[in-house]
């Protein structure tokens, strides 16, 4: 119910055409992953999918942003169930867990929205991608990769930025996706990245 | 809607709907190519939206001041969201953007709802001006700076403050005539049955482009047949106005021609940003700025015609 108010809030105030190119996601277990330029991305992709798809699926956020303030963590943890992790420790270990308790939180029926890049950037060009999507994708080889390319929001709420301007955005859904056997990292994580580069010109 | 003159305005809007449809569904049944069955789709899609249009115009105009103000508010917002969209604001446009959608719009409107005239007809052209390119200053980057600020300057005047010219209407005090609500429906509807006339007729009879690189759809015969066919009808309706029947369609005709004029410049950003529609929220029709490109330059222009020749 307010997960349904919120995710029209969000279509209203981003303006949202949604493009599928493969049709509208039904509630099988998939990764999205997408472009990072506002605070705004995950909200708008998860309120563009189907209301069906929508239940199931949750975004995985930074603990430093989404964890901080009441209201904050009211929306992470109870509108979007986000996935709360810690960003930039950097040890293989500490990025070792956060892929175990990604695993962990998909279980069979949970899907997540992940920004490979890392980190918020201009909205000019889409910055290589971390290998966090390569080793969840490695522990999760069934599941279905979907790439999205969200364009305008870094303009709707540019970074830094606390208020948005309420223009027109568009959310492109790919086609799918998946980790081939043997596949190598580097080959991956670009094949992945230009999935969502492809969609830019739609 | 107390006025008796209102509900016959209306009704008439109503009846004509009544037959668009009914033409509409004759056409469509009559289709026989998929190019036909196609432009009959396209047909019936738009006349299905201006059905909720006229609804929601109706129900504007049915609540008094008040609810006019609103409406046009709300257009001015979702026109000149879909025209900055378009425009090459970057990041550090984004505060004046901000002050350009909370703080100018509401307050041009807010100015038509207190009737102050004269800071309604000064706010934007003169302190938006100088606030929008302040503000852009301060923000410190200054690649594309005269472009960037002069979008956003015209983003407001054609969005804001000529839209905001068709509510004003109902500020002015003209001897011997009341109910200004009149007024603005006969403007909407001369502007907009302009529109739909020049496509019919366009349609119809069309065969010497116009201006072939700005729009292709528009022809000689098209602007010819709906802009005099609006007039007739404009003049017709002078009973509903403070005008003479002559007045009327010097009026119309003023109006129709400032429309035309209106949604060919509108066509040229487009045009220019390689777009064919500014939005896709009116279906059949595109964004709301495509639906309003024409009311946007007849406005201001109605307006002031109105209130140098008919009010003290």
């Amino acid at each position: 119910m307010i997960a349904g108010l919120i995710a029209s809030l969000a279509r209203l105030v981003s303006g949202v055409s949604i493009f599928f190119l493969s049709g509208p996601p039904d509630e099988r277990q998939r990764v999205y992953f997408a472009n990072h330029t506002s605070h705004l991305d995950f909200v708008v992709l998860w309120s563009a999918l189907p209301a069906r798809a929508r239940d199931r699926t949750r975004p995985v956020a930074a603990r430093d942003y989404w964890g901080r303030g009441a209201l904050r963590r009211y929306f992470s943890e109870k509108v979007f169930r986000a996935v709360l992790i810690e960003r930039g420790r950097g040890s293989i270990t500490a990025a070792r867990t956060t892929i175990e308790q990604l695993v962990a939180e998909m279980g069979d029926r949970s899907s997540l929205i992940v920004f490979p890049e890392g980190t918020r950037g201009s909205g000019e060009e889409v910055a290589p991608f971390k290998s966090g999507l390569y080793h969840l994708c490695r522990q999760k080889s069934e599941v279905e990769l979907l790439p999205v390319y969200l364009d305008n929001l870094n303009r709707i709420l540019p970074k830094g930025e606390m208020l948005p301007v309420p223009m027109l955005s568009r959310v492109v859904f790919g086609r799918p996706m998946y980790l081939e056997s043997d596949e190598t990292k580097p080959r991956f994580l670009e094949r992945a990245r230009d999935a969502v580069r492809a969609l830019q010109d739609l | 809607m107390k006025d008796p003159t209102l509900v016959r305005l209306v009704g008439g809007i109503l009846a004509l709907l009544v037959v668009a449809s009914a033409l509409g569904a004759v056409l469509a049944s009559r289709a026989r190519s998929d190019a036909a069955r196609a432009t009959a789709a396209n047909l019936n899609a738009r006349i299905r939206a201006w059905w909720l249009m006229v609804a929601v115009f109706t129900i504007a105009v049915w609540t008094g001041g008040i609810g006019s103000i609103a409406l046009f508010a709300l257009m001015s917002l979702l026109a000149l969201r879909e025209f900055v969209t378009l425009a090459p604001t970057r990041r550090e446009d984004h505060r004046t953007l901000l002050w350009s959608f909370f703080a100018v719009t509401p307050l041009q409107y807010l100015l038509i709802a207190i009737r102050w005239y004269g800071l309604f007809a000064i706010m934007i052209p003169v302190y938006a001006f100088v606030l929008v390119a302040v503000s852009n200053v301060i923000a410190g980057r200054t690649d594309r700076f005269l472009e960037r600020t002069a979008t956003i300057h015209w983003g407001l005047m054609v969005c804001v403050y000529c839209v905001s010219h068709a509510p004003a209407l109902l500020m002015l005090q003209i001897p011997g005539y009341r109910a200004n609500a009149k007024l603005l429906v006969f403007l909407v509807l001369v502007v907009q049955l302009s529109d739909v006339l020049q496509y019919v007729f366009g349609k119809l009879f069309g065969r010497h482009r116009i201006a072939p690189a700005i729009s292709p759809n528009k022809t000689w015969e098209g602007f010819l047949g709906g802009v005099l066919a609006a007039s007739a009808v404009g003049t017709a309706l002078w009973w509903a106005t403070p005008f003479s029947p002559g007045e009327a369609a010097a009026m119309s005709l003023a109006i129709t021609l400032a429309g035309f004029a209106g949604g060919l410049v509108m066509s040229a950003i487009k045009r220019d940003r390689g777009v064919k529609d500014y939005g896709n929220l009116i279906e059949g029709h595109g964004g709301m700025l495509d639906r309003i490109d024409s009311l946007c330059f007849a406005a201001p222009v109605f307006f002031h015609l109105t209130r140098y020749f008919f009010t003290p």
